[in-house]
């Protein structure tokens, strides 16, 4: 069983939902991602989620947009990212992450190099966003092979048919993208959600993240009580952006944000 | 080494996932994935819809104004001293460029699908012109995501955009040029897909779209062809055509792809020189990455990051390329060669000041080498270049250069 699947049974042997925050990595500067980690894992995350930043994240909004150009500034590279898995892995061996991004620095690195270096790092999991399963048949199987559980991105406009398809090709847990468009907009309608949700768990028996839009303790909440897990990233980015200057001034505003999150999502009776 | 190409091995490409070998294919958000797959159903559906196309052939014929001539230039050739030159006049289409035949056709899609809203990237602004005359014909809302840089250096193109009644929005990410725009339109296209049409200007981006692109364009060079015969009695020995995402290049090349004597070459924009890393040129000098929805040759950095581009031309001002060029490279049917600033300059003159025809300076790049291979050539032997837009809009740039305020 892989580091994601046994965290997602005991949270759901204990009747609990995923918290699963979003960073980019190197944002706001290399030498300082690790220390977040640590810090969201003691404010109470299952997952972490770390954003590979890419010259040009066609899938995000601008909170991101601007996280990847800081991180890019200071050099943050694809090898880099995994050096900081590395390090986190030397003092936490249980949380989970999963790098997200995009193909083309995998793809400049290697597959085969990038999945042997990401096993080595202890990376769970992969989450490429402008890689749909049809073109995934090469590459999934190499992560899967080694133990790294391949993330797939479902939609509002995924048709049955295609949820299928997608959820063969998944292992740990799919991320169900709450609206069309990018991150960091607000657009999420919680019964949209529940509803589509609801309906994918008919055809996947795979635990469902939902990503995209949740803010604040009350949409994690909201989200939460129809999914098995939340996804939180613009919120959280754009919060490093506003705390730069000051490394301990930002793990406490992320932990403020984190923490009625947690509880928020605690609350949901099973 | 060069494939011979036969007609069956032409239409087995791009495959079912819209791979050209090793290039194309899908490599776009979920979100998007079933407007693709519709939108290559209802395109593979119209092709062989006799109305569609006697619709397309109609606009071309009475709204573009084509077939668009191929005419000698007598006294360039004259001065040049080597092969006859001809120049496929697409600058003399309705709005001054090749683009028109290709929104055309798109905008022709999106009404049989329905959606009254429409979005375009552009370079140059030739394409947005493209996009904003069409839909302003057919009473659509247009949005057109253009580079600030290039607003700047293009505000000719801005302006009869808005005249046209279009959204143009200025890009300020990134490098703030074409692949920005193109960034830009996709998470627009992300947000507003159940009523959105995206008009892609390019033989680039997931397919089906580098599909229908080169086919609404290969009217060039069947056009081209047929005139070749009708003028000279044979086919032209080179054709040459300009590369930024390579749509000009690839209309006209498409249809003589199978004749194995025509020599195909393809321009990319060599900016300050190939050595000296401002430039956009990913077929002479790049490696094949992931960007835009499709895999293809790209101008990137040993970390997988899109690598910023120079060129004096914005529409050519790009760091990938359609992956239909990157398979013909591959197996050596075309040539991709590169062209300096400099050169592109001085061939904007020439043919100006010996033809009186002024061209795009995108399509500069195609005359610049041009010029230099027909002079090698023998004088019996035939070269068609692609005259893709015409030069008004970037009087501009050429005006500043020259130190002149206009």
């Amino acid at each position: 069983m892989s580091r994601i699947e046994g965290v997602l049974q005991t949270l759901k042997g204990q009747g609990r939902k995923a918290l699963i925050p979003f960073i980019t990595a190197g944002d706001p500067h290399p030498d300082q991602t690790v220390s977040l980690m640590h810090s969201m894992v003691d404010a109470g995350v299952d997952i972490i989620e770390l954003g590979v930043p890419f010259s040009d994240p066609m899938a995000d909004g601008p909170v991101i947009q601007l996280a990847c150009e800081r991180a890019l500034k200071h050099g943050t590279s694809l090898r880099r990212v995994l050096a900081m898995v590395s390090e986190f892995r030397e003092t936490n061996n249980t949380t989970p992450v999963v790098l997200m991004g995009y193909l083309n620095p995998i793809e400049a690195m290697g597959y085969d190099a990038f999945a042997d270096a990401a096993v080595q790092a202890g990376v769970d999991g992969i989450l490429t966003v402008d890689l749909p399963p049809e073109e995934a048949g090469d590459v999934a199987p190499l992560f899967s092979r080694r133990g790294l559980d391949p993330i797939f991105l479902l939609a509002p406009t995924t048709t049955d048919e295609r949820i299928r398809a997608i959820a063969d090709h998944s292992s740990g847990y799919v991320y169900y993208v709450s609206f069309n468009g990018v991150t960091g907009a607000a657009k999420i309608n919680v019964d949209d959600v529940a509803a589509k949700v609801a309906h994918i768990h008919e055809l996947t028996a795979l635990p469902v993240g939902v990503g995209f839009g949740i803010r604040d303790a009350k949409t994690a909440a909201a989200v939460g009580q129809v999914s098995d897990g939340v996804i939180v990233g613009s919120v959280l980015v754009d919060t490093i952006a506003r705390n730069q200057a000051d490394i301990e001034e930002l793990k406490r505003a992320l932990t403020d944000l984190l923490t009625p999150m947690r509880e928020a999502l605690d609350r949901i009776k099973p | 080494m060069s494939v011979k190409l036969t007609e069956e091995m032409l239409a087995a490409l791009p495959d079912a996932r819209g791979h050209f070998g090793a290039f194309g294919g899908r490599f776009v958000s979920e979100t998007l994935m079933d407007s693709l797959m519709t939108l290559e159903k209802e395109y593979l559906r119209l092709k062989k819809d006799p109305e569609f196309q006697a619709t397309f052939d109609k606009d071309l014929a009475d709204y573009v104004g084509r077939p668009s001539p191929l005419y000698f230039a007598e006294r360039l050739t004259r001065e040049t001293g080597g092969a006859q030159i001809w120049l496929k006049r697409e600058d003399l289409n309705h709005t001054g460029a090749h683009k028109v035949n290709n929104t055309i056709g798109q905008v022709l899609l999106a009404s049989f699908l329905g959606k009254k809203r429409i979005i375009a990237e552009t370079g140059a602004g030739q394409h947005g012109v493209a996009t904003a005359t069409v839909c302003a014909r057919l009473g659509l809302d247009c949005h057109v995501f253009m580079g600030a840089e290039d607003v700047q250096r293009q505000s000719l193109n801005v302006y009869r955009m808005k005249l046209l009644g279009a959204h143009v929005h200025a890009v300020e990410s990134g490098s703030r040029t074409l692949k920005d725009a193109m960034n830009e339109a996709m998470r627009d296209w992300v947000t507003n897909v159940d009523d959105t049409f995206y008009i892609i200007g390019t033989v680039a981006g997931p397919h089906p779209y580098p599909l229908l692109v080169r086919d609404f364009q290969s009217v060039i060079g069947r056009e081209a062809r047929e005139q070749s015969l009708e003028k000279t009695g044979k086919l032209p020995d080179a054709l040459v055509a300009c590369v930024g995402g390579g749509s000009n290049a690839l209309g006209l090349f498409y249809p003589f792809l199978t004749d194995e004597s025509v020599q195909l070459y393809g321009v990319e924009a060599g900016g300050l020189g190939l050595e000296s890393g401002d430039h956009a040129a990913p077929l002479c000098a790049g490696r094949p990455g992931v960007l835009h929805g499709n895999r293809t040759y790209l101008m990137e950095d040993e970390n997988g990051q899109i690598a910023s581009t120079h060129s004096v031309s914005a529409g050519l001002d790009y760091p990938g390329v359609g992956p239909e060029h990157s398979w013909l490279k591959d197996i050596g049917r075309a040539n991709y060669v590169s062209v300096t600033d400099e050169e592109a300059l001085d061939a904007f003159r020439m043919l100006t000041q010996v033809e009186g025809i002024m061209p795009a300076l995108e399509t500069s790049h195609a005359v610049a080498y041009a010029v230099k291979l027909a002079a090698t050539m023998d004088k019996d032997q035939m070269v068609v270049i692609n005259i893709s837009g015409r030069g008004d809009k970037d009087i501009h740039t050429i005006a500043q250069l020259d130190g002149i305020e206009l």
